[in-house]
């Protein structure tokens, strides 16, 4: 196994996901097997290639900061799970 | 008006031929029709494209010009459409309305298109198949009990089974290609950077771009030409202006080289897809052109490093679907039992799968050996190209190992679905430009794809060699009669 259950319980937390011990069971087995694959990169040697991030060699592009129209608040609103005023609503942060 | 092209579809509104309204209710009527078998849409925006049609044919009898002018087409539903819902066939953005249009969308309108819907994909765009949609899969025009291919499977069902006129899709690692292959439609990514993403749901931004699916090469010229250029909105889209696409597809072609690459003709590739492939070199042959053999060693690690790198960036990405802005909510006891809640109801299978080899790829300690490693091999892959590009001035391959699979053939085994992307997930590493042409049917009456890889931002140059070979070969490819 590439990955232990406890790592994918970890990994789950990490990206905001709970399982049931049914779904552990898989994704452990999928993801491992996954990993085993990934393994095939080792057999490169990679030593001093640069990484590509990014497909073309594009420097930064700048633009004048100026004022430009922007989303009235109730639209950016207007998909939210619960509002109040022109705030979103999240469950209670500090007890 | 059976089987038109959008290029003869806009000559005969004007003419006067025909009316926006009547190409517009031709599609709706089939829609009605089929769409309940094949299920390419997600969502039929019949009203609004009733009232287009009527302020196109308004505009044309002004004798007004403009590029799509009445011109019925659909668009993936992971591109945000104003007013109109835009799920990524997700549970988590099942009521998403967007109140912007992406560029691609405002530029298809602001040239006059009609717009039917919006067609089914894998969730997030995360799949080969169109079945990880998270409402229903699309079926195969050409057999119903085969998949579409993904995940613009949806556009590409829906072009094939004329239930629009042409159609964009968005490409990570072969979305656009494939499904073209799998359905006998025109399929092209363009370079990274050469179509703004904004607007676009983003899943691996490194690597997502949207292209056109259409029934003809001189039909994703002409809409590429529209989506394409730049946006001040996207700072990754190229700066520089567009050529003229449909006037390149005129201009005469000297005896090019093209190079097949050796590592895509091996062992994997089914005989069926080689046999028709040879016919249409044979035939690029007659047409002058020069095949020679290439070589493009790291190919067999591009599916490995692919399925690290798309994952990271996803997992980045669909962090923004936590309850709180726009989407699916769950109540919970705390902030975080929120999120988890609402992340593990909202999300399908694949889609968590991603989230979780990106996170884990990502997470300290490993950092190096996944994310890092991949993306050196993603370095060693570019260079492959650039190499090749040395000797020829093209390369053609097969765009899928077989041809269409069967539904829930390869749904238990995720490895084996991503490994069925080998072909087409190199092009969008190096971030080249990949057009997929049908080039004949299998013995079982299964459209067969050659795709045509060219360098960065050789659009023209590919799209007038797959002009070329599309006129010689003249399929006509229709599925078998509803």
């Amino acid at each position: 196994m590439a990955i232990s259950r406890e790592e994918v319980q970890h990994v789950a937390h990490l990206a905001r996901l709970e399982f049931s011990e049914a779904e552990l069971e898989r994704f452990t087995q999928e993801l491992s097997k996954i990993l085993d694959y990934m393994e095939k990169l080792s057999e490169l040697d990679t030593s001093g290639v640069e990484p590509t991030y990014h497909a073309l060699n594009l420097a930064n592009r700048f633009r004048e900061d100026e004022v430009r129209p922007s989303f009235p608040p109730e639209e950016i609103l207007s998909n939210a799970p619960q509002k109040e005023g022109t705030s979103f609503v999240v469950p209670r942060v500090i007890k | 008006m059976q089987r038109l092209s959008i290029l003869e579809i806009r000559e005969k509104l004007r003419k006067k031929e025909i009316s926006s309204r009547e190409i517009t209710e031709y599609y709706l009527s089939r829609i009605e029709k089929l769409d309940p078998q094949i299920k390419a849409y997600l969502t039929v925006t019949r009203e609004e494209a009733l009232a287009q049609a009527q302020a196109a044919d308004e505009k044309l009898a002004r004798g007004e010009e403009l590029p799509l002018l009445g011109v019925p087409l659909s668009v993936k539903d992971n591109i945000c459409t104003k007013g109109i819902r835009t799920t990524c066939a997700s549970r988590i953005l099942e009521n998403f309305v967007p109140p912007y249009d992406a560029t691609v969308v405002e530029r298809l309108k602001e040239a006059g298109a009609v717009i039917l819907g919006k067609t089914n994909l894998d969730e997030f765009a995360m799949g080969s198949s169109t079945e990880n949609s998270a409402f229903f899969p699309t079926r195969n025009p050409w057999d119903l009990e085969r998949v579409p291919g993904g995940s613009s499977g949806g556009s590409a069902a829906a072009v094939a089974a004329e239930l629009c006129a042409g159609s964009l899709g968005s490409d990570t690692g072969g979305s656009i290609r494939q499904p073209a292959a799998f359905c006998g439609v025109v399929g092209l990514k363009p370079t990274y950077g050469r179509v703004s993403r904004y607007g676009l749901v983003a899943f691996a931004s490194s690597l997502d771009q949207i292209g056109p699916l259409t029934r003809t090469v001189s039909d994703a010229a002409l809409l590429l030409q529209i989506i394409g250029g730049p946006d001040s909105r996207d700072s990754t889209c190229y700066p520089e202006a567009q050529p003229d696409y449909l006037s390149e597809l005129e201009k005469p072609l000297p005896r090019l080289k093209l190079g097949l690459p050796k590592e895509y003709f091996g062992e994997g590739l089914s005989d069926e897809i080689r046999i028709k492939l040879e016919e249409s070199f044979r035939e690029l042959e007659k047409l002058g052109f020069e095949l020679r053999e290439v070589s493009l060693p790291h190919t067999e690690y591009a599916v490995a490093a692919y399925y690290i790198i798309a994952p990271a960036e996803a997992s980045s990405n669909l962090a923004r679907y936590d309850g709180v802005k726009y989407g699916l909510r769950l109540e919970g006891r705390d902030l975080l039992d929120m999120y988890k809640k609402t992340r593990s109801q909202g999300f399908g299978a694949e889609v968590k799968r991603r989230i979780m080899i990106g996170t884990y790829a990502l997470s300290a300690g490993y950092y190096d050996a996944y994310y890092r490693k991949a993306s050196q091999v993603r370095t060693l892959i570019a260079r492959d190209f650039e190499e090749a590009f040395k000797e020829v001035d093209l390369i053609l391959t097969p765009v899928t190992p077989t041809s269409a699979f069967r539904l829930g053939e390869k749904t238990q085994d995720p490895l084996q679905m991503y490994l069925s992307d080998i072909f087409t997930i190199p092009v969008n590493l190096a971030g080249l430009v990949g057009l997929s042409l049908p080039v004949g049917l299998t013995s079982e009456n299964l459209p067969v794809g050659l795709q045509i890889i060219g360098p960065h931002f050789s659009e023209p140059l590919v799209l007038n060699l797959a002009h070329r070979l599309e006129e010689a070969l003249s399929l006509n490819l229709n599925p078998p009669p509803e």
